[in-house]
């Protein structure tokens, strides 16, 4: 799609909000929302003379998010001043980590078109968010310092991927891995992981990096798709055409679908870091960091082999179902009770993915418990009823809650089997169809359907279609 | 070491500082004699001494995670120069 000629070179900065209860350097609330300037207090708002103590667990989520990505965690650490004006920072600086963060040289491993590649992680370091700001049509801005201090890692790439399809496979597994450690809800329409980008483009087989433009802010990664390839293209169009890539900071417009220069940064840049003074170093001993490791869940990535050889599933499979904990919860619990775990995935896969959007699949919103599935296959996988009558089940389990083998014995759907029965049925369904009949005599296998078809029709599709078949072909030939 | 009246410049502009021309002279000249005075330090041997990071030699200051009630808004807005809707108000920044 893009310039043969040409390659891609992408690198990530991805900002993502910790689940603490309190902020990073005072006690008020993270709770999303709130009227303007309720969770603040005179440290987040920057008043002169207080002083900031970090919330351990910031330090606790982020040594996890590290060892989640196999970092090296820091055995000494601090926290820097990140100086610059922006009304959305009350104290005209950001409270960052600059050389010492507290975890690097990580990294995540994607799949990409049945392709593994390893993602490199340069860092992670701790930060305190920014505040929000509402510009009004009037005169000024007016500055919310609700978002302020609550506490962020910051996990940063190498330039290591060549495609915006491998970005997205690396958000998203980042993503996963994080609400697997459970140090991040990740909610990104509230904000809870955003992203920037840094793309840049070079001819194949060039060893340096051309000049890179870093796209801010993205808090949708469909979006951050759509940024990428824009920007790709824009920067081959340029070099095509003679010009210069400047390196500057562009953001996304959504609405016409292109990237737009911001104001020139490069003064900004000049952040004047220097290490906060209110701050102590934070010393992680050897002990604390296995402590930590020793408290970690099972990973994605283990569990997507395990989903695989345990339970037969297809690594795309295994995959959407490790969207987020509570999903990989449901799919696992259904698993184990049923009869058939490849069974119960086809229709998770099937019915129940089809029902739900992105964000209902990831928070698993499903009105059924997820042994109630595994009934609902059992009785399929024992003949007790036929799978489409299952369909017409889950309809039922779906939309009233109800215990499918409650629904089955309620609806009198139990599969009929019983051949007596069902030879009756059968010489009613021949003598009310002679023309059909005839035509499966004169050669036509076409009519033997048919008339299994009115078997079912006449049985509301719970007769077992093995036993008709047998039954029909027995008396057909009588 | 010589400091260039572009840095000065620069420095004022990053501090958000309107300086004159006399005030651009004067710094010019306090800088190069600071700069200098700090430079002193380059002549001693410091390949045994750790790097310092912080002067107290303290670590790990931890608050436990707990909520706690934040303050009163208008006492926060209280001092600010201008406020509307709740929030701090400030000149209209465009991004
Ligand atoms: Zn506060």
């Amino acid at each position: 799609m893009f310039h043969p000629d040409y390659e891609i070179v992408i690198g990530l900065e991805v900002h993502c909000e910790l689940k603490t209860k309190s902020k990073i350097y005072c006690g008020c609330t993270t709770e999303f929302g709130g009227e303007p300037n309720t969770h603040c207090c005179p440290i987040c708002t920057g008043m002169p003379g207080t002083l900031p103590v970090i919330n351990e667990k910031v330090v606790e989520y982020a040594i996890r998010a590290g060892l989640a990505t196999d970092c090296q965690i820091a055995a000494f650490s601090k926290q820097d001043r990140k100086n610059y004006f922006y009304p959305d920072l009350p104290k005209a600086y950001q409270i960052s980590q600059y050389d010492l963060p507290i975890c690097y040289e990580g990294k995540v491993d994607i799949e990409v078109n049945g392709e593994n590649k390893t993602i490199r992680l340069t860092r992670i370091h701790i930060e305190e968010d920014a505040g929000k700001l509402l510009h009004e049509a009037g005169e000024g801005t007016l500055a919310d310092y609700n978002r302020c201090g609550v506490p962020l890692i910051e996990i940063v790439s190498e330039p290591d991927m060549r495609s915006q399809e491998e970005a997205r496979a690396f958000l998203e597994k980042l993503r996963s891995i994080l609400m697997f450690v459970d140090v991040s809800d990740c909610k990104m329409n509230e904000g809870s992981l955003r992203c920037d980008v840094n793309l840049s483009v070079r001819k194949k087989g060039q060893k340096e990096y051309g000049v890179r433009a870093e796209i801010k802010n993205m808090n949708s990664f469909s979006f951050a798709v759509k940024a990428m390839e824009y920007e790709a293209k824009r920067q081959i169009k340029v070099l095509e055409e003679g010009g210069k890539i400047i390196q500057e900071t562009r953001r996304w417009d959504q609405d016409k679908g292109v990237t737009v220069s911001m104001r020139s940064k490069e003064e900004a840049h000049d952040y004047r870091y220097f290490p906060d003074p209110d701050l102590m170093p934070i010393v992680t001993s050897k002990e604390r960091v296995d402590q930590i490791k020793a408290s970690l869940p099972e990973l994605p990535d283990s569990r997507k082999v395990r989903y695989m050889e345990q339970y037969g599933l297809s690594s795309y499979d295994a995959t959407m179902f490790l969207i987020s904990p509570r999903m990989a919860n449901f799919f696992e619990v259904a698993a184990e009770n049923s009869a058939n775990p490849k069974t119960v995935a086809n229709w998770i896969m099937g019915e129940i993915f089809r029902l739900l959007n992105e964000e209902e699949k990831e928070a698993a919103v499903i009105p059924f418990e997820p042994e109630m599935l595994s009934k609902l296959v059992n009785l399929i996988e024992k003949g007790a009823i036929s799978n489409s009558v299952g369909k017409k089940v889950f309809e039922e389990m779906w939309n009233t809650g109800t215990d499918p083998e409650k629904i089955v014995e309620e609806k009198g759907y139990k599969q009929v089997s019983d051949e007596g029965q069902l030879t009756q049925i059968a010489e009613q369904v021949l003598a009310n169809n002679p023309k059909i009949v005839e035509d499966y005599r004169s050669g036509k296998e076409k009519a033997f359907q048919s008339l299994v078809g009115q078997m079912m029709k006449a049985t509301k599709g719970q007769a077992n279609p093995k036993v008709v078949t047998d039954l029909l072909v027995k008396i057909l030939s009588e | 070491m010589k400091i260039s009246r572009e840095q000065i410049e620069h420095v004022a502009n990053l501090a958000r500082l309107n300086l004159t021309e006399e005030e651009k002279q004067r710094f010019t000249t306090d800088m190069e004699a600071i700069i200098t005075f700090a430079d002193q330090l380059n002549e001693l041997d410091i390949k045994e001494i750790e790097p310092t990071a912080h002067v107290i030699p303290i670590q790990n200051v931890f608050r436990k995670d707990e909520a706690k009630p934040s303050f009163d808004r208008d006492a926060l807005l209280a001092n600010a120069p201008s406020k509307a809707d709740g929030c701090f108000s400030v000149p209209k920044v465009v991004e």
